[in-house]
This record gives structure tokens, sequence and C-alpha cells, in this order.
């Protein structure tokens, strides 16, 4: 029997290395996303041109206007006495963000212990308008907090967009642990689902039914090289977010392979499940990728925060398997965390898995149907 | 009609029935085949030959009745049968993009072969069949059936089950292809074969055809011949599903 297993996990593996076009797109895959998601959808900004309203012009607003132009990321392309004389600018284009300081900002900081400022900021671009105002909120929190005498400062923002970022403002540390996920639905999932649809198609699967290899083990077989195949991709993915983007890496590796492995294992048992009740490798492949790729793409919280969906996608987004491993993936390599604080994502996975491999099984006997 | 074989039978079949809903697909079909016969298993499309055959290879579970292969039932005993049974479908079934040895040692790996039973079994089989070892998707058709042929025969099985295994494939080879299936029944493997092609009926010890999913007539060519005053298979054939 144990024989009986490895040979058919051996004509897997030759399956796979022949295929060398596939086996290149699958293992450069991790590489060309990470590098495309870490420079083009990345939505962190660079050089935000800033106008700044200071009516009265005072240590204090001379302070803040010095911490927007320390970094890189804005720049002061105007300083004006009313706001008006920048609606131009904006309507134009030129403008990005508008910093208008209240009258008499630092007699109002001394006094009361508050002032206003508000936040203009060119929304044609949601995201971009969103990542801007977050970076401006925290130039005026860092000189909040410099000015630490036990006295608050209350900020007034407009426009009124809410998202959370992760403190560095990086979104491409956000963007690797959702990239991860996709990169493993993708091997696991699809793969598994074309492989086994493809023996289905081409009447292979017939005579191994018929052949003394039970239907677990060709599950078994088709799987595991696939479940290889998904390591390498974490690992690839994980190197080139390290060496190219300097992602940071808190957390346990070991954990994190773990749970690579225990998602792949879900998408696994999805790609078997698609190619049990389908017929063809085309259809295999098109609900494959509905029924994994683009959810793990959009409902996962990989691109769009959960918080921001309208609530019935809040609720779908629950059974959604990358949801968790994003939550666990970005727990551990951004927050440096462990399993006592992941245990509760983890175990949906294990479930997940646990049900899903059972279903998938059951749904792969066309013997004695 | 239990024939007084000296060997007992291959296959034996008593009141084979399936249903689907309210379909008869196999209707009550009894039949036996010796040990060493070739047995051609006619019927137009639909009268429910791959359903028997898939129930006699485990794919599908009988509603009702037996089949025992090699003294062993279908119903009780499918794993044991599985090591003994050799099965090549009408589509083709190795892996075009493995080489020929490759395909081999899959499948002598899967019927638990040793690896020396493989690597003896495998260049015997290259040098009978003249192939070389490449790529069996760039293996002429023919080719391609007689290797796949020589595959299901590679663990040796008592009962080996061809299902249309000539289709497409030109006149000359399905001769040579038929050469090989003599030279196995005369090894003592059992071959049960459905075709298409009337005049590989005639080349059969014994055929069945089967209407509408009971079979209405079995023996020799001969016999069949005989008894339906007929002069080829084929005019018994047609006049058979044409009744139907």
């Amino acid at each position: 029997m144990k024989s009986t297993l490895l040979a058919f996990i051996i004509k897997e593996l030759r399956h796979i290395l022949r295929d060398k076009q596939t086996l290149t797109i699958l293992l450069m895959m991790p590489l060309v996303q990470v590098i495309l998601f870490g420079y083009a959808l990345r939505s962190d900004v660079r050089d935000v041109r800033l106008a700044v309203v200071d009516p009265s012009p005072d240590y204090a607003t001379i302070a803040l206007r010095s911490r927007f132009t320390a970094g890189s990321r804005f720049k002061i392309v105007a300083v004006v006495p009313t706001i008006r004389s920048i609606e131009p600018l904006f309507r134009r284009g030129e403008l990005d963000v508008a910093l208008e300081f209240e009258p008499s900002f630092a007699a109002q900081l001394r006094s009361g212990g508050r002032a206003h400022v508000m936040l203009a900021v060119d929304a044609s671009d949601p995201n971009t308008a969103t990542t801007m105002q977050s970076y401006a909120r925290a130039v005026i929190n860092g000189y909040e907090q410099e000015l630490s005498s036990g006295r608050a400062q209350s900020v007034q923002i407009i426009p009124q967009i809410r998202m959370r970022f992760n403190p560095t403002l990086e979104s491409v540390n956000l963007f690797i642990p959702g990239l991860i996920a996709l990169v493993l639905t993708l091997v696991s999932a699809l793969m598994t689902a074309i492989s086994l649809s493809r023996e289905k198609e081409r009447g292979t699967l017939e005579i191994l039914l018929v052949s003394p290899l039970r239907p677990w083990q060709i599950i078994v077989g088709k799987v595991l090289p696939y479940l290889g195949l998904a390591f390498a991709n974490v690992i690839t993915a994980l190197l080139a977010a390290w060496l190219i983007f300097h992602v940071p890496f808190r957390g346990s590796l070991a954990l994190l392979l773990f749970e690579s492995i225990l998602y792949s294992m879900v998408s696994l048992s999805i790609g078997v499940l698609v190619a049990s009740v389908t017929t063809s490798q085309r259809v295999a492949m098109l609900i494959a990728l509905l029924a994994t790729m683009l959810p793990s793409a959009l409902l996962s919280g990989m691109v769009f925060p959960i918080a921001s969906m309208p609530k019935f996608l809040q609720i779908v987004s629950n059974i959604v398997p990358a949801r968790w491993f994003i939550i666990i993936a970005r727990g551990i390599m951004l927050k440096g965390v462990g399993l006592q604080y992941l245990w509760r994502e983890t175990l949906v996975l294990a479930v997940m898995t646990m049900i899903l491999m059972a279903i998938a099984v059951r749904a792969f006997k066309p013997r004695m149907a | 009609m239990i024939e007084t074989a000296a060997m007992e039978p291959a296959i034996v079949v008593r009141d084979l029935t399936r249903r689907f809903g309210s379909f008869v697909a196999v209707d009550n079909v009894s039949f036996d085949v010796a040990t060493g016969e070739v047995f051609g298993f006619l019927g137009a499309n639909g009268a429910g030959k791959t359903t028997a055959i898939k129930m006699l290879i485990g794919l599908l579970a009988p509603t009702s009745g037996s089949a025992h292969i090699a003294g062993l039932d279908v119903s009780m005993q499918m794993e044991q049968i599985r090591r003994r049974i050799g099965y090549m479908s009408q589509r083709f079934s190795l892996y075009e993009d493995l080489t020929v040895l490759e395909n081999i040692a899959l499948y002598g790996g899967i019927y638990g072969l040793t690896d020396a039973q493989i690597a003896e079994r495998s260049s015997k089989m290259l040098e009978t069949l003249g192939l070389t070892n490449e790529l069996v998707g760039r293996l002429p058709l023919g080719w391609k059936q007689k290797l796949a042929f020589s595959v299901a025969l590679l663990h040796e099985p008592a009962v080996v089950f061809l299902d249309e295994p000539t289709g497409g494939v030109d006149p000359i080879t399905r001769r040579q292809f038929w050469e090989l299936i003599y030279a196995a029944a005369a090894r003592g493997t059992t071959v049960f074969v459905t075709t298409h092609y009337m005049d590989e009926a005639e080349y059969c010890d014994r055929i069945s055809i089967m209407v509408d999913g009971h079979i209405v007539t079995l023996g020799t060519p001969k016999e069949l011949k005989a008894k339906w005053d007929v002069n080829t298979i084929d005019e018994l054939f047609v006049r058979l599903a044409r009744a139907s």
C-alpha cells in the first residue's frame, strides 16, 4: 500500500516538474506579486503638496510647519494668510492638502490647552486622500506629544474619512500577509482543482479508481506536491518582502510556516471539492477562481478593510479563510504576537480544514455511486 | 446455463440489474465467461454495456443481482478484485506528459510490483512493442493504444476489461492490437472486450449482444450466424438492434 501511494506521488511530482512553464510561473509568482503590490498598489504617498494657511504666524505654527517639511512626505508649496487664495490651486490640482491654523494658534494653546487646525484634502482619489490625511494627522499628533506638558490639543480634520493604518504608515507591510494568502490560495486551490479535474477530463481518473489505489490516496498524492510548492512560495514571498521592501518580521517564522500549511490545507480541500463537483478543467478553474481567489483578494481585508464594508459583506467575510489567515500573518509579522493571541483564528482555520476535507473526501467518491 | 468448464469461469454474472431512478439500464443480465476466453460484449450506444462494465470493475454498485470475478464477489471483495483485473477505457488513459517508462513505473507501483519486476517487464514491453522510451504524447494513436493495453496487463491480471479499445485506430493497427489480445488470451488472461467494429466481433471466442439492458443472444460467432441465418455478425447486429 505504501509503495502504491509513493508511485502515485512520484507521478504527480513528474507532472509538475515536466510542465516547466507552469512551474516557473508558480515559483516566480510570489516574487512578481510582492513587487507589483509593493510598488504599484501601495497606497502610501510621497511628496504631498501642502499649502499652509496661517493668519497669524507664531512659534507654534512655525514649529508645526517645520515638522511637516522634516520628512520626505510633505513639501510646502504655499504659505498664505487666508484659505481663499489657495482655492484656485486646489481646483487646478496643484495642491493635495491644505493645513489651516486658527488665528492666534499659540495663544490658544497656551491659555485653553486646545487649538484648532483644519485639514482640507484633495479627495478625488479617496484612497490617496485617506492616506494623506493620516500622514497629516500623524505629524500633528507628533507635535502634540512634543508639547507634552499635560495639555491636550483638539484637532479638527476635514474631510472625515476614517481608515486605520499601521503605525509606520507603510501600506506594503499590510499587503504582504494578504499576498501570501493570495499566492497560497492560487497554488493550493486552483492548481489542485485543475490537476484533479484534468484526470477526470482525460479519463485517467477512471483507471486510477479501478486500480487498488484508494480515493484518499489519490487525494493525498494530488495534494502533497502542491503543499511543498506552497511552502516554497511562502519563503519566496517573505524573502522578497524582506529584501526589497524591508518589511519587518517580528514574530516566529516557524509559527507562520505552520499557519501557512494550515491555510494551504483549507485551500487544497476547496480545490479537491471544486474538482469533485465539476467535470471539466475549464469549469473547475473558473469556479476555483470565483470561489477562492476573488473572496481572498476582496473580502479578506487584504485590500479593503473589513470594518469599512457593508454589514452584510462583513458577515460573509467570516467564511473566507483568507480573512483569518491574514489576521494571523499580520499578527505574527507586524505585531510579533504568538499563538496565545492567535489561537482563535488558528482554531477557525483548523475547523474549516476538517469540515472541508471531510466534505471533499465524501464528494470525491465516484465509485460505488 | 452454467457451463461445465474444466476451470471455474473467470466471470460469473447472475441477474445483474442496475436502475437509475425508474430507468433500468441493465436488466437481469446473466452470463459466464470462461478463463482464457476472448468475450465480445456488443451492443448499440445506450444499450447498457458501459453500465454493465462499470459494475464489474467496481465503479458502480449493482442495484440487485450478483457478479463474481475470479471467484470473488464484486459487492463484497472489490478490494481484492482490483489487484486481479486490468482496465483500458475507450478514452486514451496513459499520461501524455510522462514517458513510456514513467507511465509503466506508475502503474507498476500502484499495483504493488517490485522495482525489479517493473524494470524487467518494462524492458520486455518496449522490446515486444518495438518502442523507445519517449513522451507518450509523441506516440501515434495506434502505438498509444497498444501501450495502454500492455500497461493494463502489466500486473498480470486474471481478467482484462477493454472498453472500445480500438476506437479511431487504423485497420492495420487494429489487426496488430488483436494479435496482442490473442497473445494475452493464450497466456490464460480472460479478455472482456466491447467494440463497435463488427469485424472484430468475429475474432472473439464468444459474443453477446445487448439491447435495451437485456442480453438478447449469446454464443460463438459461428453458432449465432447459423442460428439467426445471417452471413455476418454485422448483419445480425443490425437486425437485433433494429428489432428493439
